[in-house]
């Protein structure tokens, strides 16, 4: 029966759905104003509906989407490492100035992900961090954060 | 017609002086680069440069950052023919058949027929844009929130119509693009909605750290890890002739998709993407032979590069005409114009004609610029992706979040950024439609905006948007679609009759023979 099978498509749209339920919520606590006039909450209200019935048409339709064990995953540990340089970058960017949030990121990337020599590592991450350092800030003057310790 | 002729002469003489030239230069060759390289794209080449603008006069940014938008346009085609690899998600359909052609050792005339095909769409393209743009700029003073409403809803409908897979599916996203575009200040009450205590996000959430980890940071977590040893094709000179056959075949395609891509760039969504897909599926669809698609046809090449260069035009006539984003690259070179000090609407052309003139001229020059670099360099910008994936990949991340972070100076817009890229990479990897998003991201305050003025007009009557014949016919038409894109779902449905033995005989006699 592939009508009862979890697929991509039924999972998504139930996840959808539970985000939409979850907007729908927040939306309430806001003024809905009446119908003739409404209020700031009234649009964010209808959107979550939308979402929600859209969801549950995925869900509906999703019975001959691809079975959700077919799905693969295989690069997950290097997506969480991006995601880790991101959240990284978001974190060090006002503290430690980009010079050196940039060098460190890439830094790890490069060795600790991308398994190259450290050598290569250093030689990478620090042209690329002094030379668009450079080429945006000095050359194109584009404001970028600055470190603590004056570089 | 002939004030059209002394405003476009006026235009030049803005267009060829050294530096509008210069700057003119320098976008399409970054905007060049940035379509070779898979997961930029012109919406973060734009966003990542937009920055640089700051010290330039209006005329030279905006010129300078159309450059990269058309620039990407062409780039993005090297790759997709080359390599398989879609330099941006306009170039998605130039894969098929351009990459097939170059298995046949025809990849130098797909390449030629690309960038011929470009260039014409760019030049006629730009006509319709200097002949249309005035006119409509005119006719919009009448447009009122309703019909702004109306052509808005329709535009997301289109795009969902048009989008690949189900309509549910692309629907959902864009009503999710519409719900994240609900964060932030509301325009006419000052409610500060869904901020959860970040005063960051009382402008909204940005266009550019979403479209950046939308589109960018979702390639780059898709592809890292994955073997990257591609064989790089670099056809010689000599090569790149097409056959007399192949500039037949390819001469009403490249009509056709010019046409297309205009008009589909006009309305709102991301029209150098859907033209592309419009005009590849309308060739398949004239063609004699259909089953060549796939299998090198030069129509599938020339068609869907002509339409998404065209689109790129298309797309400023709304922007330049009535100050409406028609996609999220409008729709950042929209706030470029706005932090220049120039306020886009119907009476810029009236007000500051030498720039509207300047950058029309500009797109000429640009689309020469672009067919004399692309074809003799080709090897050249190729040639950047023999850089291994393991270093290419963190400095797209690098500078991607430099250009994020610059726009506001905000680490928020850097999370926002990671944020949407984990989305992103969830949802294409369920095989879900990303533009949507965005493009809901972009138009949802205009959307509630004249929603809601069209009620105040008319002390809260909905009977507004179906008694104003313009109102009427697009909600109309957009209705057709819906109903029509979502047929799939209520036939679906009726599919439990079959499963208890109550599907007509002969609609189950037909399936058995199919």
């Amino acid at each position: 029966m592939t009508t009862r099978r979890l697929t991509a498509d039924r999972l998504a749209g139930v996840v959808l759905a539970a985000f939409a339920l979850v907007a729908l919520w927040e939306s309430s606590k806001l003024p809905l104003g009446t119908v003739e006039q409404p209020g700031p909450g009234t649009v964010p209200l209808l959107l979550a509906l939308t979402l929600l019935v859209c969801s549950l048409a995925v869900v509906g339709g999703g019975g001959a989407a691809q079975p959700l064990s077919a799905l693969q995953w295989t690069e997950w540990r290097h997506a969480v490492a991006i995601l880790g340089a991101c959240a990284f970058m978001a974190l060090a960017l006002e503290r430690l100035g980009y010079r050196l949030t940039i060098l460190v990121a890439l830094l790890a990337l490069v060795t600790l992900l991308e398994k190259k020599s450290l050598v290569v590592g250093v030689v990478f991450a620090l042209g690329f961090s002094l030379g668009s350092y450079f080429l945006f800030n000095t050359l194109l003057k584009v404001p970028m954060p600055q470190s603590p310790f004056g570089f | 017609m002939v004030e059209t002729l002394q405003n476009l002469s006026s235009g030049f003489a803005v267009a060829l002086s050294p530096a509008v030239l210069l700057y003119a230069f320098v976008g399409c060759i970054v905007g060049t680069l940035v379509g070779v390289l898979p997961g930029v794209g012109p919406l973060a080449g734009i966003s990542l440069l937009l920055p640089v603008t700051f010290g330039l006069n209006a005329t030279n940014a905006i010129v300078l950052l159309a450059g990269i938008y058309y620039g990407a346009m062409y780039g993005g085609s090297t790759t997709s023919i080359l390599m398989r690899i879609p330099g941006e998600a306009a170039s998605v359909m130039t894969c098929i058949d351009g990459y097939a052609m170059t298995r046949k050792g025809r990849a130098g005339a797909a390449l030629a027929l690309a960038a011929f095909g470009s260039y014409v769409a760019g030049t006629v393209s730009v006509v319709g844009l200097m002949l249309l743009a005035p006119p409509l700029a005119e006719f919009a003073l009448r447009f009122g929130p309703p019909e702004n409403f109306a052509l808005l809803v329709l535009g997301l409908l289109v795009l969902a119509y048009m989008s690949g897979g189900s309509m549910a599916k692309s629907l959902a996203m864009a009503a999710l693009g519409l719900l994240l575009g609900m964060v932030g200040i509301d325009t006419m009450s000052g409610f500060f909605r869904f901020h959860y205590g970040i005063v960051e996000l009382g402008d909204g959430i940005g266009v550019v750290p979403t479209a950046v980890g939308l589109f960018g940071i979702s390639e780059i977590l898709l592809s890292a890890g994955r073997a990257t040893k591609t064989e790089i094709h670099t056809p010689r000179l000599r090569e790149l002739l097409p056959s007399r056959q192949e500039w037949r075949d390819s001469a009403w395609p490249i009509g056709r998709g010019t046409l297309l891509g205009f008009v589909i760039g006009i309305i709102p969504g991301p029209g150098h993407v859907i033209s592309s897909f419009v005009s590849y599926a309308v060739e398949r669809r004239l063609s004699k032979h259909p089953e060549r698609f796939g299998q090198g046809a030069v129509e599938g090449v020339a068609g869907p590069e002509a339409a998404n260069n065209s689109a790129t035009s298309g797309a400023f006539v709304p922007m330049l005409a009535l100050g409406l984003p028609s996609g999220a690259v409008p729709a950042i070179m929209l706030a470029a114009m706005m932090i220049h000090g120039i306020a886009p609407g119907p009476l810029l052309i009236q007000q500051q004609p030498e720039l509207f003139w300047g950058f029309i001229a500009s797109m000429y020059v640009g689309n020469i610029v672009l067919l004399v670099l692309n074809l003799p360099f080709v090897g050249i910008f190729v040639n950047l992706l023999r850089i291994p994936y393991s270093f290419l990949y963190p400095s797209i991340l690098a500078f991607a979040t430099l250009g994020v972070y610059a726009v506001n100076n905000s680490v928020v817009d850097v999370w926002i950024m990671a944020s949407t890229g984990l989305l992103g990479y969830a949802l294409r990897k369920f095989d879900f439609e990303i533009a949507p998003i965005v493009l809901g991201l972009v138009l949802a305050p205009m959307i509630e905006l004249s929603f809601r003025q069209s009620l105040a007009m008319s002390a809260g009557s909905y009977a507004i948007f179906f008694t104003r014949p313009i109102t009427t016919v697009m909600l109309l038409v957009g209705l057709a679609l819906l109903l029509l894109g979502l047929r799939p779902v209520f036939t679906k449905a009726m599919d439990w009759r079959a499963a208890v033995g109550l599907e007509p005989v002969a609609r189950r006699e037909g399936k058995g023979n199919s």
